[in-house]
């Protein structure tokens, strides 16, 4: 072990866990109503906030109750004027960069997990705007040797942090702690376990990152978005007129490569995928994107190297 | 050896109505009836009228359930007989207006048949419903559509019960079937659950063509589900689920649930058993839509339903 690549960082002493941040993806909404009920924050090594983010939504079973509240994060978004009767979201999204925030400065909280489900296949991922947060990488490659029975992935939204628009991005280190299949509206057991392990494990390396522990570095496969395919629609009614193949469909991260189908017209047609790069297929018929006109998204994979990390314990 | 004079001889079905979007977030219903209105020739017999129609427009636009109450409990006497004023809850003026245009329920002058599109988070592969055991036409129509589909299966469930029996947008017409088919989140269309429906729907009509036609269909017996029981989740004085439908139950519709087996899992990992005396059959396992309606999911017991010979009643 090369002890003179050891990166020290800062102790990630507060962190916050949000859930409910879509008010219809149950396996966050209920966990974050455990820990609240079972009074986590305060009980354990490392400080905790555990926060429902959209309490109206969540309320309501639906995704949101005006607009996104994981689009309200962008600075452009968080300087706009805001007056009573601007969207229920965009006030939220003030109170929430309020607490946890504000984002870009050193009150913001050292890490944010937003919890979420979705209904395409893509196992536990790890969402973040970043591909060299060390703290989020070494906690994705703590997930993947401790969770066994999960797909543990890092998937990486290429964009600078002014841009960034979701919640997590509001921490000094963020990601999305995403987990599918989970038809919204439900919770389903196995889901459920996978997230609450997913956050005890994510506490348990946090803690003894804290502690002084050091981790070894090594190489994580990022998974980072290059574009998304939006469904074949009829010109006039802009209705979809095809469904997403079942050849691709729960095939999350499986690479699909040029010429493979990708969408069964109604009328019996394979439409396959005509781009001239394989490329790793995620978020494969997420319902809440039928509206954002995304059947799936196609990413690029790569392997990063990662520095063994040690926390900075001169501060 | 059946005699010939237990020939039931019923009226020719000539109008028969295709229902998606009773629900506006059920998916596959919606886009077979949008696809139909565009190009009907798929559906199209000789000897009766098919009309596809979109039962809850407000509801599909927004990709929502429902905007003000469940439709598909919505046609009760009190609400079709209810004066037009202001300020009715929208899905009873449909309820209403369905009722004028494909009814009156009860009447001589309602639609012969009325198929009604739904889909289930429920793990229930292609079901079949009906509301009464003495429907000939449909205890036969149901038996054409499973010999037919074989080896593909179909399961058929009974609602006669008492208390748990509802007014379905259906129930307007003579004979009222509902298709379900699962599992599908809400708001998602995926292609296998979109081809299944659409297959049964064609192997329906064609069997009405055939009654019309003057075909006989021998005596039969068909294996029905009837329901029998609600089951709700455990809940805590404030009213919020404290458990979850345990892993070993969460997929298992229509099959064998008895006494000692597993039926939820508390959110702090204690499992909770069956405690019923007989074995059951569980179905509408997890339905996200029945968390508001207080159900976990329906027992059910096997039956067999005799049907007599029908053939159409010369004029």
């Amino acid at each position: 072990m090369d002890t003179h690549n050891v990166v020290a960082l800062p102790v990630v002493s507060r962190v916050a866990v949000c859930g409910g941040t879509h008010g219809n993806e149950l396996s966050g909404v209920y966990l974050v109503r455990e820990r609240l009920k079972r009074r986590e924050d305060g009980t354990e090594p490392v400080s905790v906030v555990t926060l429902m983010s959209n309490p109206r939504a969540v309320q309501l079973c639906v995704r949101y109750v005006e607009t996104d509240l994981n689009r309200c994060f962008t600075r452009a978004a968080l300087s706009a004027p805001v007056s009573e009767d601007s969207p229920y979201e965009m006030i939220r999204s003030r109170e929430l960069n309020a607490l946890l925030g504000p984002k870009g400065s050193v009150q913001a909280v050292d890490l944010l997990c937003d919890l979420h489900n979705t209904t395409a296949n893509t196992g536990l991922c790890l969402i973040t705007h970043s591909d060299c947060d060390w703290i989020a990488l070494h906690i994705c490659k703590h997930l993947q040797r401790e969770m066994s029975s999960t797909p543990v992935r890092y998937v990486h939204f290429d964009l600078p942090l002014d841009e960034a628009y979701s919640l997590d991005s509001v921490g000094k280190h963020g990601f999305a702690m995403e987990v599918g299949p989970q038809p919204h509206g439900l919770v389903r057991s196995g889901i459920f376990s996978a997230m609450q392990e997913g956050v005890q494990l994510m506490l348990d390396w946090i803690w003894q990152f804290n502690s002084g522990t050091l981790f070894e570095g090594g190489s994580v496969d990022i998974f980072t978005m290059v574009k998304n395919i939006d469904y074949p629609r009829d010109p006039q009614t802009h209705m979809i007129t095809a469904a997403v193949h079942p050849d691709l469909q729960d095939r999350d991260f499986c690479l699909l490569h040029p010429g493979e189908p990708m969408f069964l017209s109604f009328s019996g047609e394979t439409l396959r995928y005509r781009g001239k790069e394989a490329l790793y297929p995620f978020f494969i018929n997420e319902a809440a994107y039928y509206e954002k006109g995304v059947a799936l998204s196609l990413a690029r994979k790569r392997r990063v190297e990662i520095p063994s990390v040690r926390s900075d314990t001169q501060r | 050896m059946s005699s010939r004079t237990n020939i039931s001889c019923l009226q020719e079905a000539k109008r028969v109505a295709i229902f998606g979007g009773t629900h506006g977030n059920e998916m596959s219903g919606i886009m077979l009836v949008n696809m139909w209105i565009q190009n009907a020739a798929e559906i199209e017999r000789n000897r009766l009228v098919t009309k596809p129609f979109i039962s809850n427009p407000r509801a599909v636009e927004k990709c929502t359930r429902y905007i003000n109450t469940d439709l598909n409990r919505a046609f009760t006497p009190e609400n079709l007989s209810a004066p037009d004023v202001q300020g009715l809850p929208y899905e009873v003026q449909r309820a209403k207006e369905i009722n004028q245009m494909f009814g009156p329920k009860g009447s001589s002058d309602a639609y012969d048949v009325i198929f009604d599109l739904h889909n289930t988070t429920s793990n229930m592969g292609s079901t079949l419903i009906l509301e009464s055991s003495t429907d000939l036409f449909n205890l036969q129509m149901v038996h054409y559509i499973k010999k037919t589909m074989t080896p593909r299966t179909c399961s058929v469930l009974l609602n006669e019960h008492p208390q748990l029996k509802y007014s379905t947008t259906r129930s307007v017409a003579k004979h009222p079937i509902g298709l379900e088919v699962g599992p599908q989140p809400q708001g998602v269309l995926r292609s296998n659950v979109f081809e299944s429906m659409r297959t049964i729907l064609k192997h329906a009509l064609d069997f009405i063509e055939l009654f019309n036609s003057g075909v006989e269909f021998p005596p039969c017996t068909v294996e029905v589900f009837k329901v029998q029981e609600r089951m709700d989740y455990p809940r805590d004085t404030n009213g919020n689920i404290t458990a979850m439908v345990h892993p070993h139950l969460q997929d298992c519709d229509w099959e064998p649930l008895n006494q000692g087996d597993p039926m939820f899992l508390t959110f702090d990992g204690r499992t909770i058993l069956y405690e019923g005396a007989s074995t059951v059959y569980p179905t509408f396992i997890n339905e996200a839509a029945y968390y508001e309606k207080q159900q976990a999911f329906m027992t059910t017991c096997r039956e067999i339903l005799a049907a007599n010979a029908i053939r159409k009643a010369f004029k």
